[in-house]
Formats: structure tokens, C-alpha cells, sequence
């Protein structure tokens, strides 16, 4: 198989304008005749349905929520970062480029990123035309800040809640067009195959999760906006019902899985309080504007209330690291010294994972007013969970799975190796390389559904000729007993333990061999771990209820079923990149201060795995990034 | 950390048949862990013993989907103010102590199973008018439309709905007043939202009527239960927007220009 | 035509619309209301301004105008009472199933009883009407007993009747209760018709509860005052 990103040729600037003017027009008389599934309705999705529907294509949007406005990005707190440069700090789409590729620690596709760059200022004039109500100056103009490691204020920001404010405005334009008739929504309704016909991508099977009825249907393209994979760890920042099936089952189907092990490590949630804990809860990354972390310089005074430790007695590890961006390092180097920190028992909190993140000297310059305008509701969200105030000691923070950089393989069409299945947002690899900057995930998932597929998607469809395949064909019958017949076997095995528990062993045992820090050993230790795992909840897992019927526990079965494949090819792919790069971190490869270390020279590749049917080899699929305009450096924050 | 012993009554329905109350005993449920997590202790209990587990809504856990309900000792989201059900925590409260759990009651939210409830009657509110008609790619640069910070912001305090239904569920008359004044009243501060302003304001209460929701009787018991403690001034902007939007679609004002430009 | 009618009916058929109607009729009746106890309290000025007043009614714009005002009473009561009946049943309807454990936060409990006390007023109001307007099972008909001289005029005798109907400690009983019941129900319906006409604020709402809780109180102890002075003080008799 050979992976051929498309990437057009020309100038870095150019690319895409240049792609646009060669792309296909279909003409709107016959767009009619298309017809295109979106899976999932987060902001890459209810985006790309909007737009899709808006061009005169015949959409089919699924959502396994109760409404499509809960998708998980609603939950994204900071912002959204636009190369407006309104505030004249210097700020332009090849800085935003720039950053992104460096951020990423080299190892996303230029070609990409520069175009993630380009649209970020057509994303912001698309979201106030909505009325999404972004952060306003007195004069009427747009507020900015800095976030997340960037040195300029090109942050959008909707008080803490830009996630929900923008995917209310993507929702909002897919309101617009089911009224209009050219999307139909279906609601709990969950993607349990994908269906590829002489191959070619032509539908999905879902269950509808009220009735348990398993369907088929087709389209002439497939769209997964289906989010990543973070629940694979149990304990993540993700929404309970965050998945990796949609993007698993393709993959089983024959699209390659892209970069599985480049996770991203959030640094500032609320530790972990007890193991009946079902999730962790991010506190937004902007507290790390005005808060300063610390843990205290001896182990004997972690026990200590933090008003006890004197000023000389505390470690401010971040600022003492980086000077230059200090608590504003990027997360995976944040996350990591956090880490670090508490690996040599200067953690604080119940289980010594944890440390502080102060706002007494914030506090102190600005008031309390200012810092309660700015994050009072994390605040008051932070004393919900633990009973403490912040305003009164400081915060306890310790990183949590948040993100995943990896994701399906696509081209520049945003098409994966399996023809007619397009691959959007956070569920494809393409933007982010090893690492993705704060701030970036809502840009890319409204990048690619509001303006990258909309002229993208005409490059396949002109291919296909609308309608040809049906739920006639014999492939929709095979997917379609296959998924059923998954369902009957899951609920047959009648074993002892509950979903939850198998979660919850899987979660931890990736969390420990697969987290912040990976090595040789623990990453075989997961390997053999794992399989034996997977074996033993086919045998023993309790899924009480039927398949007929609204069933929670039978809709978890089927996703941590595929957490247990995936978890595999997550360590394998960890296993097999000797470096350290971004969220991977190869404790083998480091430099003596603890810095990773990245090895261009042997691994400057995407790792696209193509199953192989046999879980334990996937075959691995090189597609070698080649750098033009940024140079390989270092990646240096001191 | 404490363990708390309590005693359930939880509301068990399948579907469109009759519910009743189930006896579930809760014992050493840890005061740290949040309602759901005490639920999800509860279903792992439940299934191990042979029985069927409570179904109930949830996804993101941190408050901002708007996925969980439940209705706890009567109140919707349970009683810490301005909180979600995934955001209350056992701290609040004692050992001992029995709780009601039942879904969110309304006539426009029939019961799915136990604890879920279909709220699609909000989808279709916005479906009739929850929206700037404009097409991707037809948006002016985002400057060009100046919005003071005291309209931003109050559009702002509007659009924290999380679409939840806790309103509803509170009010006495299920009435959707507060959730389809903050999504109307949201679109309708804004300058963009303006030009459809009498448009969306009668097409989304007239969907709203027709989901078979109550009436607002200004009891406020939804700006209490709601998570977001949105403000029944909303209502009040929703009302004099209906106001005008009638009159005006009364006179044919609207038309009567239309007509007048061709 | 139809379709202004189509517009009125769809108007009407709303909930906002019909909830205006309730507070713009609500209104009406509350400037009655004031009116109508401004009047009486000339009770306490003497025989000869209640009098007047009275007669006053009777022969402005030669005995229409009194008229006038009655059918747009009507017409305001019968708004208000028909709006809020459809109104209260779509909300019963709307909750079809009750709550196991039922919990009120905020919600006062006038807020809450206004069907009843509503429905208690008009009780009384027909029974009002027909004890001082229309006059039936009594004498205050009869020219004989109830005729006052007025600038050498023969007039109703307004003040004799008040004093004689209050005298019977029934009406006086039955008059408070639906003036209290009055009271209660404006405390929630005076400020609640600014919120629903769309002119409550964060600013102007304390300002509108206050005033409806001082409006409320001022109604009771304004017409309660009349029947407490003539039943239990002894006023006029």
C-alpha cells in the first residue's frame, strides 16, 4: 500500500489556494443527487453537515447523544486561536503556522498546518456572523489573550465556555438546514460498522440506542467526525461516551491508524480523589495566566497546608525550568515536571499526586474581583469537586489524558487510505503531529467541516457516480449480521464481571505502561497484559438486559470491546518509536536535564498501521515528512 | 473521607408503560464522589446481584453538556444551586438520608427508561428559528460587526444554557419559557441576530406551544433549578419581543414594506 | 380580513399571547380595583360625598358612561378569567405526571393558589354585584326606605345601604376573606403582569415586587377598613 498524501505542489502559501482552483465542481443540479453520511456532530461535524447541506448535498448526520449540541466539544474551556493579529503583536497566519509545526515538535504535515493557519480568520468571521457571543473589548471589537506556549494574543475566547458557544453556533447553522430539510438528524443513534462496497466506503451500520434496532444505511461518502480516543486510559477528560469504535471499525475495515501514541497529557485537572472516580475534570489551561505552580522544595512538607510552607521552601519548577515561558510552558513539558515532581515525593494532596497551581499573588496585584471576572466559574467548579476554595489556598492540579494527536490516516483531501471514507476533526491525525498547542482543537475541527471538505469532498464524489450502491448490496448484509452478531455475543457471555471493571483495569494499565512516561518494559509488560485482558472479558463480562431495548451497559460492552483491540496497537505503535517527541515520551530517549529527545534522522515519519488481521501485527505504513519551511530544530521553551 | 449510608427511591420505567418507585439501600457510598459516580456504584451493584441497572443520561460529567438530569428530592439537578447533577457531590449529604430519584416530568419529555428522558421537543424549538441565517463562507470579517462589551456580555449570559431541561422540569406548568428566552433572547441582543428578531421570536414560540410545554406563570422556579442560573429577565425580553413581533405581524408592517419595495 | 383574524387567533392561541391578555386585563382590573376603593373610602367623609359619588356614576354622560366602564369590566374580567382557565388547564396538562417527592424552591405560595383565589374573587364579586348593584334579596331597591336628599335632589341612598349591608355580619365575614384572598393574589399578580408585559428588568423588578406587595396591602386595609368600622366598630349605625 503506499499512502499518498496529495499534498499540491507550489509554494507552502499557495498550496491550498492553488488546491481549491484545481479541486472538482459539481454542479448544484447535481450535488442533489449525493448523498453524504456525517458520523457524529461535534464541531467538525454539525460543521461539515451544515456546509455540506448549505452546498445542496443530501446529508444523513448521526449523533449517539440526546441532541446533537452535547457533542464533546461543548466542553472545551479556553478558546480558539485565529491568525487575526488584531492585537498588533506581530501575530500573522505564518507565525500561527509556524508555531503549530514547532508545537507539534515536527511531526504534522506542513502542508496541513499552513492551511489550518489560513482558515483560522474565516472561522472567527463564520462564528460572530452565528452570534456566537465571543469576549468583547468597550469599543465593540473582538477580545484577545495568550494561551497555551504562544507568545502573541490570538486566543478567541468565549468566557470559559468557547467549546459550547461554538458548537451552539455550528448547531445552530445545522438547526437551520434539518428545517430546511437537507440534513436528517438521527439522535442516539450510534455507529456500530463501517461499510465498504467493492471497495469503495458506501455506508454505515448503527443501532438506534432507544429501540436497539440495528440498521443500515448508505451514501456515497462516509464523514467520521467521531473524536478521539482518550477514554482508552478509563480516566480521562473525554465525555463517558467518547469512543474509538467508529474510528476502530474502520480501521478493521481497512483504513490505516495513524500515530496511535502521540496522546496528549492535559497538565491542569483536578487530581484523582478515589477509585470510584469515573472521570477527571479539566480546569481551563488560561488559570496558568495569572496562577504559578509549585510543590514544596522537601518531601517532609508536602503533608503541610500550603499557607505553612514559607516562600524559600517552595519549588516553582515550571518558572525555575523555562524561565522564559515559565508557568506558560507547553503541556507536555508542563505536564511532564508536574510529573516529575511527584515521582520524587514533593507531590501533594491524598496520594501525593498533585501540585499546587497559586493564585495568592495574583490575587494580591489584581484583587480578587479581577481574578473571580476572569475564572470565576473554574473556581467555583474547582470547589464543587473538592470542597476547597481557591481563593482561599491554592489549587490542586495533576495532568490527565486529554486529547489524542493520533487518529486515522488521511491525504490532503482529508480522505483516508480507504476510498470514499473522509476522516475529520479530532479523529484524524493531520494537524496536530505529536503535540497539539492549546487553543488548536476547536480551530481544526471547524477548519475541516466549515471550509476544508466542502471543497475537498467534490474530488471523490466526481469519481462515484450518485446513488450506485444501495442497502442491497451484499457488503451492507455481511456488516450488518457481523454488528448484530457482536451485539448477541456480548450479551451471551454472562460472565461475572461488569464493563466498568474491565474499563477501568484496561484504563489503568494503559494510564501506568502508556501514559506521560512510556519504556521498553512496561510498554511489553501492556502488550502481554492486554491480550489476556481482552481474552478474559470475552469470556467473563456481565452485560445484563437486552439488545432490544435503551441498554447503557450493552452500548459500553461494544466500546470498551474495541478500547481492548486499540489498546494494543496504541503500545505497539509507543513500542516502536524509539523517541521522544511531543506527548510521546520514550523514557529511553531523553537528555540528561530530562528533555526529550527527538531523533529526526530515523523517525521523522507518520506511523500508518494497516490491520493485518491479526491484532498482534499490524502492518506499519511509513509516510516520511519532509520540512520546507519550518527547519528541524530543537524544540527549546527555556 | 466519610461513607454515607442512604436509601434510595429511584423511579423505574420501561418506555410508555407505567414507572414506580424501587427501594434501592446505598450503603458506604463515599462522600467525595458525585451523584453519578454514587449511581454508577449502585449499577455495578445492581448487576452483580442478577438486576437490572438504572438507566439514566449522562456524557461529559463536568456540566456543560446538558446530558444528565434526574430530578433529586424534587429538584431538578438536586439542591445545590447552580449545579448540575454530575457536578453535586455526596457531601451534600447525610448519612441516613433517603432520596428521591425520578426523571425530569413533563409531558413534552416522555420517559425513555428510568431516568432518561426524550428532550428532542428542544431540538425542534431551535429547528424553528434558533439561528442566523447565514451561509458558511458569507460571513463579514468579524470586526466588521462591532458589539458593545455590555451586549456581548449579556448575549453571553443567554447562551450559558446548556440546553438541559432542568427548567422545564422545575417549573410547576413544565414550561420551556426559560430555556426558549435564553436562545431566543441570545440571537435577539446580538446585532447579527437582528434582521430575523420577529421571525424567530414567533416561530419559536409557536414550536414551543405546539411540544405541549405549559405556560410561564412567573414563579421563577426554573432560575432556581437551573444550573446556569440563567435570569427570568430573559422571559421578560421574550415577552415584549412577542409582543412586538405580534403587533407588527398583526399591522403587516414587515409585509406591508416588503411590498412596498417591489 | 382573515388574515388579520388568522393573526388574532394565532395570537390568542399562544401562550404569550394569551398571558399578555391575562396581565393587560389584569391591569384594567387593577386600576378598578384602586378606583373602586377610593370611591368607597368617601364611606368615611360622610352621607353626602358618598352620595354624590354615586349619583355622580349614575348620570355621567346621561347614565352612559357608567355603562360604558361596566361592559369594559366585563369584558376585562371575562378575559381574564376565560385566558387564565385555558391557560391552567394546558398546564396541567403539561405535567400529566406528578412528581413522588414535590419540592417548591422560590415559588410564593400566593403564586400558587391563584386559580383559587381567582376563582374565590369572582365568587364573590357575583355576590357583591348582586348584593349592591343589581340589589336582590333586599330592600335596597325600594325608593322608600333608600332615598337620600342630595342639593334638595332625591338620590340613592349609597351611604345607608353600605352601612346596612355591613351591618350583617356574613357579608362583612365573606367581604374580608375575598378582599384578603385579593390581596394575596395581587401581591403575585401586580409585579407578574410587569414581568409578562416585558418591562421587568434586573433594575425595575425589585422595584415592581415592591410595589405590588405595597399595592396588595394597601387594598386590604383600605376596603377592609369599611367593613371592620361599620361591623365591629359600630360605624354609622
Amino acid at each position: 500500500m503506499k499512502l499518498d498524501s496529495k499534498i499540491p505542489s507550489g509554494p507552502m502559501a499557495e498550496k491550498w489556494s492553488r488546491h481549491k482552483q484545481d479541486s472538482k465542481l459539481i454542479n448544484p443540479k447535481n450535488k442533489r443527487k449525493y448523498s453524504i453520511i456525517v458520523v457524529g456532530s461535534g464541531l467538525a461535524g454539525a460543521a461539515a453537515a451544515a456546509s455540506l447541506s448549505e452546498l445542496g448535498y443530501k446529508v444523513k448526520c448521526f449523533c449517539f447523544q440526546d441532541s446533537p449540541r452535547r457533542a464533546h466539544s461543548i466542553a472545551a474551556q479556553g478558546g480558539i486561536n485565529a491568525a487575526k493579529n488584531y492585537q498588533n503583536d506581530g501575530d500573522s497566519v505564518h507565525r500561527l503556522f509556524y508555531d503549530t509545526v514547532k508545537g507539534g515538535d515536527f511531526r504534522a504535515r506542513e502542508a496541513n498546518v499552513h492551511r489550518l493557519a489560513e482558515v483560522s480568520v474565516n472561522i472567527i468571521d463564520q462564528c460572530v456572523a452565528q452570534g456566537v457571543p465571543f469576549a468583547r473589548e468597550y469599543g465593540g471589537g473582538l477580545a484577545n489573550r495568550s494561551f497555551g506556549g504562544a507568545q502573541v494574543s490570538r486566543t478567541f475566547y468565549a468566557r470559559g465556555q468557547t467549546g459550547q458557544q461554538l458548537l451552539l453556533g455550528a448547531y445552530s447553522a445545522l438547526s437551520k438546514e434539518i428545517a430546511r430539510g437537507g440534513v436528517e438528524m438521527h439522535t442516539r443513534t450510534e455507529m456500530l460498522d463501517l461499510v465498504v462496497a467493492d471497495g469503495e466506503t458506501k455506508g454505515i451500520i448503527t443501532r438506534n440506542l432507544v429501540t436497539g434496532k440495528v440498521e443500515a444505511h448508505a451514501a456515497d461518502t462516509v464523514l467520521l467526525c467521531t473524536g478521539g480516543y482518550g477514554n482508552v486510559f478509563f480516566l480521562s477528560t473525554n465525555a463517558m461516551g467518547c469512543n474509538v469504535t467508529a474510528t476502530w471499525r474502520a480501521h478493521r475495515r481497512g483504513a490505516t491508524f495513524a500515530n496511535p501514541c502521540y496522546t496528549q497529557i492535559h497538565p491542569t485537572c483536578i487530581p484523582v480523589s478515589g477509585d470510584y472516580q469515573s472521570k477527571l475534570t479539566l480546569m481551563s489551561e488560561s488559570l496558568r495566566n495569572d496562577g504559578r505552580v509549585w510543590v514544596p522544595k522537601k518531601a517532609e512538607d508536602c503533608g503541610k497546608p500550603a499557607s505553612q510552607i514559607p516562600e524559600a521552601d517552595r519549588d516553582y519548577f515550571l518558572e525555575r525550568k523555562y524561565p522564559s515561558f515559565g508557568n506558560l510552558a507547553p503541556r507536555d513539558i508542563s505536564s511532564r515536571a508536574a510529573k516529575e515532581a511527584c515521582d520524587d515525593g514533593r507531590g501533594v494532596g491524598p496520594g501525593g499526586r498533585g501540585v499546587y497551581l497559586d493564585f495568592s499573588e495574583a490575587i494580591n496585584e489584581f484583587g480578587e474581583n479581577v481574578i473571580k471576572e476572569r475564572y470565576g466559574n473554574l473556581f467555583d467548579m474547582y470547589e464543587r469537586i473538592t470542597g476547597e476554595s481557591a481563593y482561599k489556598q491554592p489549587m490542586r492540579i495533576y495532568p490527565a489524558v486529554h486529547y489524542t494527536m493520533g487518529g486515522l490516516w488521511v491525504d490532503y483531501n482529508l480522505m483516508s487510505n480507504l476510498s470514499g471514507l473522509h476522516v475529520l476533526g479530532e479523529a484524524n491525525f493531520s494537524d496536530h503531529g505529536a503535540n497539539r498547542l492549546g487553543a488548536s482543537a476547536l480551530m481544526q475541527g471547524l477548519a475541516d467541516g466549515y471550509f476544508v471538505i466542502p471543497t475537498t469532498v467534490a474530488n471523490y464524489l466526481v469519481t462515484q457516480k450518485p446513488g450506485a450502491v444501495t442497502t442491497a448490496h451484499p457488503a451492507f448484509k455481511e456488516a450488518l449480521e457481523a454488528a448484530n452478531g457482536r451485539i448477541n455475543q456480548l450479551l451471551n457471555v454472562k460472565g461475572k464481571r461488569t464493563v466498568d471493571s474491565f474499563h477501568r483495569e484496561l484504563g489503568l494499565l494503559v494510564w501506568d505502561k502508556c501514559g506521560m512516561g512510556r519504556n521498553r518494559a512496561g510498554l511489553e509488560e501492556a502488550l502481554r497484559r492486554i491480550p489476556e485482558i481482552r481474552a478474559e472479558f470475552w469470556e467473563n463480562v456481565l452485560v445484563p438486559g437486552s439488545g432490544s431495548v435503551a441498554n447503557p451497559e450493552l452500548e459500553k460492552a461494544g466500546r470498551v470491546a474495541d478500547f481492548m483491540e486499540f489498546a494494543e496497537l496504541l503500545c505497539r505503535d509507543a513500542l516502536d518509536r524509539e523517541e521522544s517527541c511531543g506527548g510521546h515520551f520514550r523514557e529511553e530517549h531523553q537528555f540528561p536535564d530530562g528533555e526529550a529527545k527527538r531523533d529526526d534522522e530515523n523517525f521523522c515519519y507518520v506511523s500508518a498501521y494497516e490491520y493485518s488481521g491479526d491484532l498482534s501485527k499490524p502492518i506499519l505504513h511509513k509516510e516520511p515528512l519532509t520540512f520546507e519551511e519550518v527547519h528541524l530544530t530543537l524544540r527549546s521553551y527555556k | 473521607m466519610a461513607l454515607l449510608n442512604l436509601h434510595l427511591k429511584v423511579w423505574r420505567q420501561t418506555g410508555t408503560q407505567p414507572g414506580h418507585f424501587q427501594d434501592i439501600e446505598a450503603p458506604e457510598i463515599p462522600d467525595h464522589a458525585s451523584f453519578l459516580e454514587m449511581m454508577d456504584i449502585v449499577n455495578e451493584r445492581l448487576i452483580r446481584a442478577g438486576q437490572d441497572p438504572v438507566a439514566f443520561d449522562h456524557d461529559c460529567r463536568e456540566g456543560i453538556c446538558g446530558m444528565c438530569s434526574m430530578t433529586i428530592n424534587g429538584m431538578a439537578h438536586g439542591p445545590e444551586r447552580g449545579t448540575t447533577t454530575c457536578q453535586l457531590h455526596m457531601r451534600k449529604f447525610r448519612t441516613g438520608d433517603t432520596i428521591w430519584v425520578e426523571p425530569f416530568r413533563a409531558r413534552a419529555f416522555p420517559v425513555v427508561k428510568d431516568l432518561m428522558v426524550d428532550r428532542s421537543a428542544f431540538d425542534r424549538i431551535m429547528k424553528a428559528g434558533g439561528y442566523v441565517s447565514v451561509r458558511t463562507g458569507a460571513a463579514p470579517e468579524a470586526n466588521e460587526i462591532p458589539v458593545g462589551k455590555e451586549i456581548a456580555d449579556a448575549a453571553m449570559d443567554a447562551a450559558a444554557c446548556i440546553g438541559c431541561g432542568a427548567c422545564v422540569a422545575s417549573c410547576k406548568n413544565a414550561s420551556a419559557m426559560l430555556y426558549v428566552s435564553a436562545k431566543a433572547g441570545q440571537l435577539n441582543t446580538l446585532p447579527q441576530g437582528h434582521a430575523e428578531k420577529d421571525r424567530r421570536t414567533l416561530a419559536m414560540v409557536r414550536q414551543m406551544d405546539a411540544e405541549g410545554f405549559g405556560n410561564c406563570t412567573n414563579q421563577y422556579e426554573c432560575e432556581a433549578a437551573c444550573p446556569k442560573e440563567i435570569s427570568v429577565r430573559w422571559i421578560a425580553k421574550l415577552n415584549r419581543d412577542y409582543a412586538v413581533a405580534s403587533v407588527k405581524e398583526l399591522v403587516g408592517a414587515g409585509r406591508q414594506q416588503s411590498q412596498a419595495g417591489e | 380580513m382573515s388574515s388579520l383574524q388568522d393573526s388574532l387567533s394565532r395570537f390568542y392561541a399562544s401562550s404569550i399571547g394569551k398571558k399578555l391578555l391575562v396581565a393587560l386585563s389584569g391591569l384594567a382590573l387593577i386600576g378598578f380595583v384602586l378606583g373602586h376603593m377610593i370611591g368607597n373610602l368617601l364611606i368615611f367623609a360622610g352621607p353626602d360625598a358618598i352620595n354624590e359619588y354615586g349619583h355622580m356614576l349614575h348620570t355621567m354622560g346621561h347614565g352612559g358612561l357608567i355603562w360604558v366602564a361596566r361592559l369594559g369590566l366585563l369584558a376585562a374580567v371575562v378575559v381574564h378569567i376565560v385566558a387564565t382557565i385555558h391557560l391552567t388547564r394546558q398546564n396541567k396538562a403539561a405535567r400529566k405526571d406528578a412528581y413522588g417527592k414535590e419540592a417548591t424552591r422560590v415559588a410564593s405560595s400566593a403564586s400558587r393558589i391563584m386559580i383559587f383565589s381567582g376563582l374565590t374573587i369572582l365568587a364573590f364579586v357575583i355576590y357583591h354585584l348582586l348584593h349592591f348593584t343589581v340589589r336582590v334579596g333586599n330592600e335596597y331597591n325600594n325608593p322608600a326606605l333608600y332615598t337620600a336628599m342630595l342639593d334638595g335632589q332625591p338620590v340613592h341612598n349609597v351611604y345607608k345601604m353600605v352601612i346596612d349591608g355591613f351591618s350583617w355580619a356574613p357579608a362583612s365575614v365573606f367581604y374580608i376573606i375575598a378582599v384578603a384572598l385579593l390581596c394575596n393574589h395581587l401581591s403575585h399578580g401586580f409585579a407578574s403582569l410587569f414581568q409578562t408585559l416585558g418591562l421587568a428588568t434586573n433594575k425595575t423588578w425589585p422595584l415592581f415586587q415592591k410595589a405590588g406587595h405595597a399595592f396588595a396591602l394597601l387594598i386590604l386595609i383600605g376596603n377592609c377598613s369599611i367593613p371592620i368600622a361599620i361591623w365591629l366598630f359600630g360605624y354609622g349605625r
